[in-house]
């Protein structure tokens, strides 16, 4: 059996699965109760500063994007950060973390930004004995309209200077929690790693309306006739969170930073995926608040299986291990030749191949009598969305062109030599080079 | 060929053979991949599911549906062996209708549950598709079980033990191990050797010596399995059957249905079994539908199953009476056989009306005549030749907690245990359950 334990900065936990900083991770009755479940891991629910806390809506904070069959697809909240005192997270953090001495315990933490603010809650949160802190940089609504949470995130500077801060007055690794609200995630991720950070972690939720009732004409969820753009999480969001991990992990300039991904994180694929991207280790908030904690039983069960099959004795043996596949568009091979080719046995005879191509693409399916569909080798292009519209699994497959080959669209011999746009005849650029 | 069809008495050759390959077909298919996804993709991942709740081995059917859904069937199989070593062979002939799928959300929601016991087979299929046993056994203890029966509570009995590092003398009457597995459960619901391969690959957990040929109470007795180990536990089933009593009993063509049953799965060559042309079935219960929907496609004209209470009352599912109903077998409620009619041979069966009165049973007074050149008894199995020693209760062996009989060191479970229903699933739970109560008392 392989073994999922993880240590990330240092921070030992059982298994890569940590509970992200949200209600799951609100008190110490959720989080005891995550620990029995099997979870890895928690980052508390984030602390503001001492003094009344925040307030919450008293309406519906969550609105959500369903399959047909209501399968939670992406989640949308306005809830803002912990809205009970500080003193009593505080104790409750030493409580649970003295009880469950192997678990990791974080603590997420968003105050003001100036010096004092942290200068006082930092020893506060050392106290506790938490493993860490991470900072907040994310909450795209609320928190953010008072010069917090995001509004910190989108500002490299501000990023690096309360990191900077952190790394003084704390003694335990800081993650820093990087909004996805932002053009290029690099940015606030060198700013983390300038100010000094441990890792970073990514992503906290996506600003976005989930809806508009259209009787009311007020944005889901709404709040008396009235909603506000909220944050999207779940299984929607995993592929633009991929990316960013993906971009900070191949980032000559942060390459190496330890990375705890985050964001629809719903099964052990999902994680594999997330470590192969330079994961360290994964966060999910959605998938339990979806199923329950106990949807980390197949999480781990599945991973565990899967690295039995692989080979891998260890979480650290394929972290980042698909990190030196992930380049450029400009450097992608442009003598890779493919084409569609369609099983006869397996087509149901749909026709939804032929109008994805037929009005949208390359005119590269021929309907034959008999509602037999059929590739044009001569117009396929390979764009492979007769694939991905095809309701049959492996019906129409992608099949490479053998070198030597001739390829009937463009009358040219397949290359076995890779070649790339860098150095294309079309490219300008490279025509100079050539000069 | 074909026009034996027709031909009175009990012959065999009713039907071509490709006929009676298409009626012995499996008769809840595998699913393909895609189907699979489909299926798993409508649980709901319940909390505290009443699915869980409702079956009798307690598989934790949310989290192995969540595993199909995730690409991991096997990883799905492992979850439903941990609970239930026959989980082949329970998602194959368990009443889901009953159970799980009766209990499911989504039956009470849209009166169409998660397919449970497909996706269960789906599974174990993928894992039993691959070669080796997939559970290793635990450090030896030293000590040694003795279990009869070879059934399903005998062999999840045995498992268990063996995985626990006990060593186990697994005793069987018969020459095949598998209990009704191998010679009661329909043939549709278990075909193509499924019954053999499962115990072939149970018991390649090792550390289980099986004795076939061996029955207590002729080659050993209960004293000398005592003796010989440090506990026993009795699974052998209900081997009796009950007599209808009713004069022309004796009449060739009356017949007990288990006979019948186990007949038609150990036949080599269906077109050589023999069936009637109007075949009646006596009977209420599973074993009664099966041997009417089987005589039936063997090829019998008619077929009746004859039951004396009403439908509500018959133990048969509403799915086992539709399937039966479907395959054009005629369902009769409210009538007893008073006698069976010909010469020499079964012609003919007398029915007597019934209607209930204060919970009795009472005839009308209004008799019926049927066509039966073949009559089938299947009202009910009974205990046979119980060891001494041991308490009865309602004829079968009187247990508590997990199993434990009245005599100290010897454990029953299965259908010769009272309580629980006569279902291969609950016979799994009980010879499980024994199991560990066994490993308690042995490493206490
Ligand atoms: C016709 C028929 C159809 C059925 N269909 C279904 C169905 O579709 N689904 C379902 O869930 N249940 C069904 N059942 C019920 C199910 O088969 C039983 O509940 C289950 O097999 C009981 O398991 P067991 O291990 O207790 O006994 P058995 O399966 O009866 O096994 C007992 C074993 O003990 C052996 N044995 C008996 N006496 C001795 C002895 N003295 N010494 C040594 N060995 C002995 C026998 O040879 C046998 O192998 C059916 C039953 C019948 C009769
Ligand atoms: C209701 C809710 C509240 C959240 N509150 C916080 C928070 O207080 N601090 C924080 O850093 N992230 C918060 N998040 C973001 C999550 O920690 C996580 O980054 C995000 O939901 C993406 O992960 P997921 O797709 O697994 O849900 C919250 C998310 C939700 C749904
Ligand atoms: S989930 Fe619980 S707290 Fe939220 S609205 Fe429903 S009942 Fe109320
Ligand atoms: S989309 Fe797929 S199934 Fe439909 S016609 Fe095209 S190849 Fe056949
Ligand atoms: S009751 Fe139905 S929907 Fe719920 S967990 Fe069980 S199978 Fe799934």
């Amino acid at each position: 059996m392989a073994d999922l334990s993880t240590t990330f900065l240092g921070i030992s936990s059982p298994n890569p699965f940590w509970l992200a900083s949200a209600p799951p991770t609100d008190k110490e009755y959720n989080v005891r109760r995550a620990f029995e479940a099997g979870w890895g891991g928690v980052v508390w629910k984030t602390l503001g500063a001492e003094g009344p806390p925040v307030v919450n809506v008293n309406g519906p904070r969550y609105g959500a994007i369903y399959g047909a069959d209501r399968r939670l697809l992406g989640l949308n909240n306005i809830e803002l950060i912990t809205d009970r005192p500080l003193e009593v997270n505080l104790e409750e953090i030493a409580r649970v973390k003295a009880d469950y001495p192997d678990r990791a315990m974080i603590v997420s933490i968003m105050v003001p930004c100036e010096e004092q603010a942290w200068k006082d809650i930092l020893p506060r949160v050392e106290e506790t004995n938490a493993d860490g802190i991470e900072l907040n940089f994310g909450c795209p609504h609320g928190m953010s309209e008072r010069g917090m949470g995001a509004a910190v995130g989108q500002v490299p500077e501000y990023i690096e200077m309360v990191t900077r801060w952190c790394k003084q007055y704390y003694k335990r690794p800081v993650i820093v929690k990087l909004t996805p609200n932002i053009t290029d995630v690099r940015y606030p991720a060198r700013a983390a790693r300038n100010g000094g950070a441990d890792a970073v972690s990514l992503i906290n939720t996506i600003s976005s309306i989930t809806s508009v009732n259209l009787d009311t004409m007020s944005p889901e969820p709404s709040i008396d006739g009235k909603g506000s753009h909220g944050g999207y999480c779940g299984p929607a969001v995993k592929p633009i969170a991929m990316n960013m991990v993906a971009e900070i992990a191949r980032d000559p300039e942060t390459r190496g930073m330890p990375i705890s991904g985050i964001g629809g994180i719903t099964t052990w694929r999902d994680a594999a995926e997330y470590i192969s991207l330079g994961c360290g280790n994964v966060q999910v908030c959605t998938a339990a608040m979806t199923y329950g904690f106990r949807v980390v039983e197949e999480m781990k069960a599945g991973l565990s299986r899967w690295m039995d099959e692989k080979g891998h004795a260890s979480v650290q043996d394929f972290i980042g291990q698909a990190v030196p596949n992930v380049t450029d568009w400009q450097y992608l091979n442009l003598n890779y030749v493919a084409k569609a080719r369609i099983d006869q046995d397996a087509c149901i005879k749909c026709g939804r191949c032929f109008a994805a191509c037929e009005d949208t693409s390359h005119q590269a399916i021929a309907i034959k009598p008999g509602r037999v569909f059929e590739v044009i080798d001569e117009e396929c292009v390979a764009c492979n969305l007769c694939v991905d519209v095809c309701p049959v699994q492996d019906c129409i497959t992608m099949e490479q062109m053998a070198p030597g080959t001739v390829d009937p669209r463009t009358g040219r011999v397949v290359e076995a030599e890779y070649a790339n746009w860098t150095t294309h005849p079309n490219n300008p650029a490279a025509a100079k080079a050539a000069e | 060929m074909a026009d034996r069809q027709l031909e009175n008495g009990i012959v065999p050759g009713r039907l071509p053979e490709d006929t009676l390959a298409a009626n012995f077909a499996d008769l809840h298919p595998a699913f393909a991949p895609h189907e699979a996804a489909v299926a798993a993709d409508r649980c709901y991942f319940c909390y505290d599911a009443p699915c869980v709740t409702a079956c009798p081995t307690a598989i934790d059917i949310p989290l192995f549906i969540r595993q199909i859904q995730v690409g991991q069937p096997e990883a799905a199989a492992r979850t439903i062996f941990d609970q239930n070593i026959l989980g082949g062979m329970c998602a194959r002939v368990c009443p889901t209708e009953q159970l799980c799928e009766q209990a499911c959300v989504r039956e009470a929601a849209e009166g169409k549950p998660v397919e449970i016991g497909r996706l269960q087979r789906h599974a174990t299929d993928a894992q039993m598709r691959k070669s080796g046993h997939p559970y290793q056994r635990g450090a030896r203890t030293g000590k040694s079980v003795a279990v009869v029966g070879a059934g399903p509570a005998g062999l999840a009995c045995a498992h268990r033990l063996a995985m626990l590092g006990h060593d186990v003398a697994l005793f069987d009457a018969r020459e095949k191990p598998g209990g009704l597995n191998e010679y009661g459960i329909a043939a549709y619901k278990t075909p193509e050797g499924f019954a053999q391969a499962e115990v072939e690959w149970l018991l390649g957990i090792g550390g289980i010596a099986l004795h076939h040929g061996k029955m207590l109470g002729r080659d050993v007795t209960l004293r000398e399995l005592q003796d010989d180990h440090d506990a026993v536990f009795l699974g052998m089933g209900l081997g009796g059957v009950n007599a209808l009593r009713a004069p022309g009993e004796d009449k060739t063509g009356v017949r007990d249905a288990v006979d019948f049953i186990a007949d038609l799965r150990q036949a080599s060559d269906l077109a050589a079994l023999p069936v009637g042309r109007n075949v009646v079935v006596i009977g209420g219960g599973m074993t009664a539908i099966d041997a009417a929907v089987q005589s039936k496609l063997l090829g019998a004209e008619t077929v009746t199953v004859a039951y004396r209470r009403s439908r509500a009352e018959m133990s048969a599912s509403g799915f086992e009476q539709d399937l039966a109903a479907a395959r054009g077998v005629r369902l009769m409620f409210n009538v007893q056989p008073v006698a069976v009619h010909g010469n020499g041979a079964a012609a003919e069966i007398e029915l007597a009306y019934t209607t209930s009165r204060d919970g009795g049973l009472q005839p009308t007074g209004e008799t019926v005549r049927i066509a039966a050149d073949q009559v089938f008894k299947a009202i009910g199995q009974t205990l046979v030749a119980a060891p001494d020693g041991l308490t009865l209760t309602g004829g079968k062996i009187a247990v508590t907690g997990p199993g434990r009989t009245g005599l100290a060191g010897v454990w029953a479970g299965g259908d010769c245990a009272a309580g629980g229903d006569d279902l291969t699933v609950t016979a799994v739970a009980e010879g499980r359950d024994a199991a560990l109560d066994i490993h308690a008392s042995l490493t206490r």
